[in-house]
């Protein structure tokens, strides 16, 4: 760059700050209305919910709410029912991200090259994310019916072992089930960044690669992941967060059954406030399951950040 | 711009041997893609089309023997549909409305603001999303029934408009963040004051977000489960998803046809908005993310 460039993109910089700060003193007037419903509606239900977590809180009218301390976790940390469905909530949020991710990136890999129907694969890749969680549900256990859905029909066309299996049903397999349901929906958010990703890989880059002679591995080792990988960890990081606390898809196809195989947290602090009525004891899960978020996002940042220092 | 690159590889004489050697496996997964995504969803589309007696047949086809509309009279007539997607409607385009008007403002402030205030925002925004839902009702429900708003369309539209307001301002600051400064400031030295350059300059550029955002936050609302579960009890003031998930539970066992037909015309909709904004909402997406 020559010099008279430099100065003229720093005089630029300079009257750009000085602009701004012309506009600033008057944006918070237009900043107020929508601050104040923000603040009433979103921190204050935020810090009355973690309030409640410390309270005796239940449902019904002109109830007297008093202050325990920490007594409702140290009731939850003796209740292994919850820790049980905990430990589910981890599983599943953890395999629908990865299958997640799998899944949408071979679809994006495929969505950036040159084939037939591809027009077609653009359209329906968004299609699970426009869907309704419910109908979601409702179309995936009428395709899962063990008597009567094409599954079953495959594998016994098929004579593979496992036709006629209750698979929303069966202990050994709801979880896997759903979890595989949890991916099918979580796909497409994934495909479409990891696309546009993918899509700014500058052509010369390739080029060049392939000139030097890299093979496919090669080019997908050290230009594609590298292209992909700060989208990558934003999107497992909110796919995380996202699965932890879902509710609508587990709810509707199995209602946390068989035998609380699919009983995820979300599920179950749901049931303790509005089945039980227990609010103070249902808010210090939420809050329990918020810590595990932070922990759980905080571990992997750490470890992905690590990697990227390493390279 | 990649499929391009393609092409160029595929000239080198490198490549050109291994191109067909490659295709055949890349086509293989072009199929399950184009069947794992489809097949449901068409799968849903038959058995809504097939008659009873069809559907207690073993070995069931894709292609159902003829059209059985009598499933969609059903549900419709029968099962309060249409009162559920009129609620759903109005919910959704309610919310829709009251989000753009709180964040448009806003979004156009954190977007120009002094760096401390929309950290702090953009921060509040992040951390909102971190809270399970499951939490977040607790109080919601006490404050909805506190205001004696239980049970109505407007408590849920309330509720609707908290869950949405961060993530709204967040496609919307990507927005305005991509609008040059210097055409504000342009307008600023021709005189025209702060509300007349917020009025005539950025509101025209902005639209397009607008509209995008709009349409995710009706999208949203319009599929939303878990608060009406929570906020809703009377059938009259059911909205889609909570009518549908009734119905599944109880008579939709037997009913197949009917619950096809339902979540079929429930998902209608969505596709078409999908539709409608399938490129603004990818970029949109990415504004927020990347100038945020």
């Amino acid at each position: 760059m020559s010099n008279t460039a430099v100065k003229e993109v720093k005089l630029k910089k300079a009257k750009k700050s000085s602009k701004a700060k012309m506009y600033n003193r008057g944006a918070w007037i237009y900043a107020l209305p929508a601050f104040i419903p923000l603040v009433l509606l979103s921190v204050v239900p935020l810090v009355q919910a973690i309030w409640t977590a410390f309270t005796d809180s239940v449902a019904g009218f002109e109830v007297t709410v008093s202050f325990i301390g920490f007594e409702n976790f140290r009731r939850l940390a003796g209740d292994t029912l919850f820790w049980q469905s905990f430990r589910i909530g981890i599983i599943w949020a953890v395999s629908v991200t990865l299958l997640a991710l799998v899944l949408g990136f071979g679809l994006a890999l495929l969505l950036n090259q040159k084939l037939r129907l591809l027009g077609l694969m653009r359209v329906l890749s968004l299609v699970p994310w426009a869907m309704p969680p419910v109908v979601v549900a409702i179309m995936w256990s009428l395709l899962l019916r063990p008597t009567s859905g094409p599954i079953e029909g495959i594998f016994t066309f098929l004579h593979i072992p496992g036709a006629r299996t209750d698979w929303l049903g069966d202990f050994n397999t709801a979880l896997p089930t759903v979890i595989l349901i949890g991916a099918w929906v979580g796909m497409p958010i994934i495909t479409v960044s990891i696309l546009a990703a993918l899509q700014g890989i500058p052509t010369e880059m390739v080029e060049a690669s392939v000139i030097d002679g890299a093979n496919a591995w090669q080019r997908f080792r050290f230009i594609t992941l590298p292209a992909v990988r700060a989208i990558t960890t934003a999107l497992v990081a909110l796919n995380i967060i996202w699965n932890f606390s879902s509710f609508g898809l587990v709810f509707v196809l199995t209602a946390g059954g068989p035998g609380g195989k699919t009983f995820v947290p979300a599920l179950f602090a749901y049931n303790e406030a509005f089945k039980y009525g227990n609010f103070g004891y249902a808010a210090s899960m939420g809050v329990v399951m918020a810590l595990a978020i932070v922990g759980m996002l905080s571990i992997y940042l750490k470890v992905s950040k690590r990697e990227d220092t390493q390279r | 711009m990649s499929n391009t690159t393609k092409v160029n590889l595929a000239d080198l004489p490198l490549e050109k041997k291994k191109r067909k050697y490659y295709l055949i496996p890349t086509y293989i997964a072009v199929i399950f893609y184009l069947l794992f995504l489809g097949f449901p969803f068409l799968w849903m589309f038959s058995i809504s089309l097939k008659s009873p007696y069809e559907l207690l047949q073993l070995n069931p086809s894709l292609i159902p023997d003829g059209f059985y509309w009598q499933n969609y009279i059903d549900i419709i007539e029968k099962r309060g549909l249409i009162n559920s997607a009129k609620n759903s409607f109005v919910i959704a385009l309610l919310t829709a409305a009251l989000t753009t008007v709180f964040t448009v403002p806003a979004a156009y402030a954190i977007a120009r603001l002094r760096k401390v205030f929309s950290g702090i925002a953009t921060g509040w925004i992040l951390v909102s999303q971190v809270f399970p839902v499951s939490l977040i009702i607790i109080p919601l429900f006490m404050a909805v029934r506190r205001i004696g708003l239980l049970d109505t369309i407007w408590g849920l539209v309330l509720v609707y408009l908290v869950a949405s307001l961060p993530f709204a301002l967040w496609m919307l600051k990507g927005y305005v963040s991509s609008i040059p400064l210097d055409l504000e400031e342009a307008g600023a030295m021709d005189g025209a004051s702060s509300f007349q350059i917020l009025r005539r300059i950025v509101f025209p550029l902005l639209v397009p977000g607008i509209v995008a955002t709009a349409l995710f936050t009706f999208l949203n609302s319009w599929n939303e489960f878990f608060f009406a579960l929570v906020l809703i009890q009377s059938p009259e003031n059911e909205t889609l998803p909570l009518t549908l998930a009734r119905f599944m539970g109880s008579e939709g066992q037997v009913l197949l046809g009917p619950l096809a037909a339902g979540a079929f015309l429930a998902t209608i909709p969505s596709l078409v908005i999908f539709g409608i904004m399938q490129r603004k909402l990818a970029s949109g997406l990415l504004a927020g993310a990347v100038k945020g």
